[in-house]
């Protein structure tokens, strides 16, 4: 079946507002679209991205002391606790830190370096405060090396952390410091203090949440942290313990000692809640877009069969002498469907100049980077697609048409 | 003339139901995202103290060098040193003067039936309150001289009061907060402005209102530390609160209240002599290099606006016109396909303009309807705000009237916008081809 492209083409000369309006709507839907599918694209790569330690059974207490304490007072009140957690039934270990991966309150930067004097640092990471717990808490793999030592970890506070000592880094930090090599036994320099890498671990995510360029080079340095005012509890729990241990932990915790404050709201909170909770704003931002690209799909769509209906009904007559020339059912749908196609077609090529035009304006304004030209391959050919679907129907009513009816009814 | 066009209007809506329903839908969805989005935005962009924003500014006092600026777009840090805020403090040029820090403190009443609940405030100057319009339930602030000798004076939120007291006037009652006891002074009204911009670190903060205020001074002599963050240079070695308070690290915010464009132009010339009497005392190795931002130019630049909220206005508004062009294609099908009417009012010696005034009349009355579906649409769009927005954000969003008022305006406009094209389209065809063919 050949397609008459100069027929189409003059036909289409007839109808110049209504084609443009088409191809208009098509070029502005294109632009946003492909737009708003590589944001989604982008955040949900960003939501979905694993923190490396086992999510589903760890378990966060934000404990704070009633009353500033002296800092042995703080000292013997958070080994209390830390002892009577890891004594519980479902409890397979804890350690105390300032926070904890991907959804913390918030974290140090440290800028490391491979030499005592270089200006600007090797790489950024962040550091978490670990005594000899911690990697089984967080359920991470020794890739290389060894864990701390009991008597290696040194007391401290978020003021007065010891930041002297040897230190386990994230493999991804590791290959960022040494390519060449695993990193283990070598020494390197944060604030000019040297520090002796004694283990390489698989990668965890690093704790503020919205760090990208760094996002697993955590360092864990040896402290063992107790805080005047109080610090983050994780705990990790026996599967299918966690959420129990969620229920009852304040309640264990209060037994200890009743001058703290664990919030009865939020005090315990399993971490993958407190990583949706982080992750909120992305999430939404992904629900937003998706909604809206969906609802301008279909008002697009809606406009084109709106169109196809009314030029169909227009041309009834002229369909009509077509068919009793000769013509069969599929001419009649090629030429509907082609006559679309030409349009969409114009419509698209004016979007992914629209599309570059709104992703620079969006890369001024907001954070965002140069989109790919696939993601435009991809909003062009949806929209071609969804062209042909809105336009079949319409076609296919005009095909349906008998040469006698149509006649008639233009004329009576 | 209109009334009879508006009774022509409403009967056609039940011709060509889809298309009818398809222009309604669109109008309605496109308009009730694009206010949506747009109370959204201008409730988490709202000046929160519009009478003062000419006369509040912030000082900031670049301490850490030019190289430290290269990672900070050229500015120096948000907030001060303590011993810069604690040097300024000492103009009298201003004529109100705060520093703050976050702090969070835990009180353990004296009632051993109530649990200890955790407080999370600010250490602030007695100037706060009045530079910020705080409204006071009960009692008021400390005075200045409580400042300057760090008094136990403390005013609470009223959530705290209502936790603590039951609600009831507690002025002069103790509260022990971390092992000391405090008195008092005054009980807030609600208060949240939002965004939270007098505090640095908490700017984006959408959070429950603060509950406590402590004397800034008394504060520092408790040693409490600061439930915010501390900017500090990469190879900061220092140790514990008596470094800290010593250090080049940046941790309070500081406002000054100037009356006039004299005042601040004195101010500006006393903040880069301080600047420059560093550099000569040897503190500073580089020439001074100061700002002094007033309130408005502050939010800005602490960019205080959600990238979210921004991005969701320009998708509605996006919408808001591909709507619209739908909209005048549906339209233009429907007028030309009512050809042989015009035709025929037109042979009966009906004006042009009475054509005008009948299309879009019609079109005003699709667009009423759409902007009534409209504002059924944007009350649940705000309800459900809360699925894309943190719930703290979506709080902040409520729907009145006005907004209501400004959807079922903005559809009407939108519908007579897009009708313009293909009434102007109607209002010229051929008379005696339609006529004819008719």
């Amino acid at each position: 079946m050949s397609i008459p492209v100069r027929p189409i083409l003059s036909a289409l000369t007839r109808h110049k507002a209504g084609v443009f309006l088409i191809a208009l709507q098509v070029a502005l839907t294109l632009a946003i679209v492909a737009n708003a599918i590589f944001v989604i694209g982008q955040r949900v790569i960003y939501i979905s991205r694993p923190s490396g330690i086992d999510e589903s059974n760890i378990v966060i207490v934000d404990n704070r002391w009633a009353g500033a304490l002296m800092p042995e007072q703080a000292r013997a009140n958070t080994s209390a606790d830390l002892a009577m957690l890891r004594q519980l039934p479902g409890v397979l270990d804890a350690y105390a830190d300032y926070s904890f991966p991907a959804a913390g309150p918030w974290a140090s930067v440290w800028g490391i370096s491979l030499d005592a004097n270089q200006k600007s640092p090797t790489s950024f990471s962040e550091p978490y405060f670990t005594d000899e717990h911690a990697l089984a808490t967080y359920g991470v793999r020794l890739l290389a090396g060894r864990n701390f030592r009991a008597d290696e970890v040194m007391p401290g506070s978020q003021l007065e952390q010891a930041i002297v000592g040897p230190i386990i880094i994230t493999q991804d930090l590791a290959k960022k410091l040494f390519p060449a090599d695993t990193g283990l036994g070598k020494v390197v320099y944060v604030g000019g203090v040297s520090r002796t890498i004694i283990g390489v671990i698989s990668d965890m995510e690093v704790p503020a949440v919205g760090t990208r360029s760094f996002a697993y080079r955590s360092v864990l340095s040896p402290v063992r942290l107790a805080d005047a005012g109080g610090d983050q509890y994780i705990v990790r729990a026996i599967p299918g313990q966690a959420e129990h241990l969620r229920k009852t932990l304040a309640t264990a915790l209060y037994k200890v000692s009743r001058l703290r404050v664990i919030d009865s709201a939020d005090g315990v909170q399993s971490f993958q809640a407190l990583r949706n909770k982080a992750y909120s704003r992305d999430r939404g931002l992904v629900i937003l877009l998706t909604t809206a690209s969906i609802i301008l799909l279909l008002a697009t769509a809606g406009g084109i069969i709106g169109i196809t209906v009314f030029w169909v009904d227009e041309r009834r007559r002229q369909i009509g002498l077509r068919r009793a020339l000769g013509a069969k059912r599929s001419d009649i749908l090629a030429h509907i469907l082609a006559e679309n196609f030409f349009i969409i077609f114009m419509g698209v090529c004016v979007g992914s100049l629209l599309a570059f035009t709104v992703n620079l304006a969006l890369m001024h304004y907001l954070e965002m980077t140069r989109l790919p030209t696939a993601y435009i391959a991809l909003g062009s050919a949806l929209l071609l697609t969804l062209g042909q679907c809105a336009a079949l129907t319409p076609a296919r009513r005009a095909a349906r048409m008998s040469p006698m009816e149509a006649t008639r009814a233009a004329i009576g | 003339m209109f009334t009879y066009y508006f009774d022509l209007g409403m009967r056609s809506l039940s011709r060509n139901m889809v298309i009818t329903g398809l222009m309604i839908l669109l109008i309605a969805v496109g308009v009730a995202g694009s206010i949506t989005t747009y109370a959204l935005l201008s409730a988490v962009s709202a000046n929160p103290l519009p009478s003062k924003s000419g006369r509040l500014f912030i000082p900031q006092i670049d301490n850490r060098g030019p190289d430290s600026r290269v990672t900070n777009d050229g500015e120096p840090d948000p907030e001060l040193t303590l011993r810069d805020a604690i040097a300024l403090r000492a103009n009298h040029e201003a004529i109100g003067q705060t520093a703050i820090y976050p702090v969070y403190l835990a009180a353990v009443p004296t009632d051993t039936t109530i649990e200890p609940v955790a407080a999370k405030g600010y250490a602030v100057t007695a100037d706060f309150f009045r530079m910020f319009a705080v409204p006071f339930q009960y009692g008021g602030v400390w005075s200045k001289t409580e400042d300057d000798e760090g008094s136990n004076a403390v005013v609470i939120g009223t959530d705290l009061n209502q936790t603590l007291f039951r609600g009831a006037n507690s002025v002069g009652r103790e509260l022990p907060l971390e092992g000391h006891v405090y008195r008092i002074a005054g009980v807030l009204s609600p208060w949240n402005p939002t965004p939270r911009f007098y505090a640095a670190a908490d700017v984006q903060s959408y959070d429950r209102s603060p509950q406590i205020f402590i004397p800034f001074q008394r504060a520092l002599d408790s040693k409490i530390p600061t439930a915010g963050s501390t900017f500090c240079a990469l190879n900061y070695q220092g140790k514990g609160w008596d470094d800290l308070v010593r250090s080049e690290c940046s941790w309070i915010s500081f406002w000054v209240e100037l009356p006039d464009a004299k005042a601040e132009m004195r101010y500006r010339a006393f903040l880069s002599a301080y600047a420059d009497e560093q550099r000569a005392s040897g503190r500073f190795n580089w020439p001074g290099y100061t700002r002094l931002r007033d309130l408005d130019q502050w939010l800005k630049y602490m960019k205080v606006v959600p990238s979210e909220a921004r991005i969701s206005f320009i998708v509605a508004l996006g919408l808001l016109l591909v709507c619209t062009v739908n909209t005048i294609g549906l339209l233009l099908a429907r007028f030309m396909r009512r050809g042989p009417d015009i035709a025929v009012r037109r042979a009966l010696g009906a004006s042009r303009g009475a054509i005008y005034a009948q299309y879009l009349v019609e079109a005003g009355v699709i667009g009423l309807v759409g902007g009534l579906l409209g504002v059924l649409l944007t009350a649940w769009f705000i309800k459900g705000l809360d699925l894309v927005f943190e719930a703290k954000i979506a709080r902040i969003v409520h729907s009145d009237a006005s907004t209501m008022v400004l959807a079922i305006v903005l559809a009407i406009l939108v519908a007579v916008i897009a009708a313009a094209y293909p009434v102007w389209r109607a209002s010229r065809i051929q008379l005696a081809w339609q006529l004819k063919a008719g």
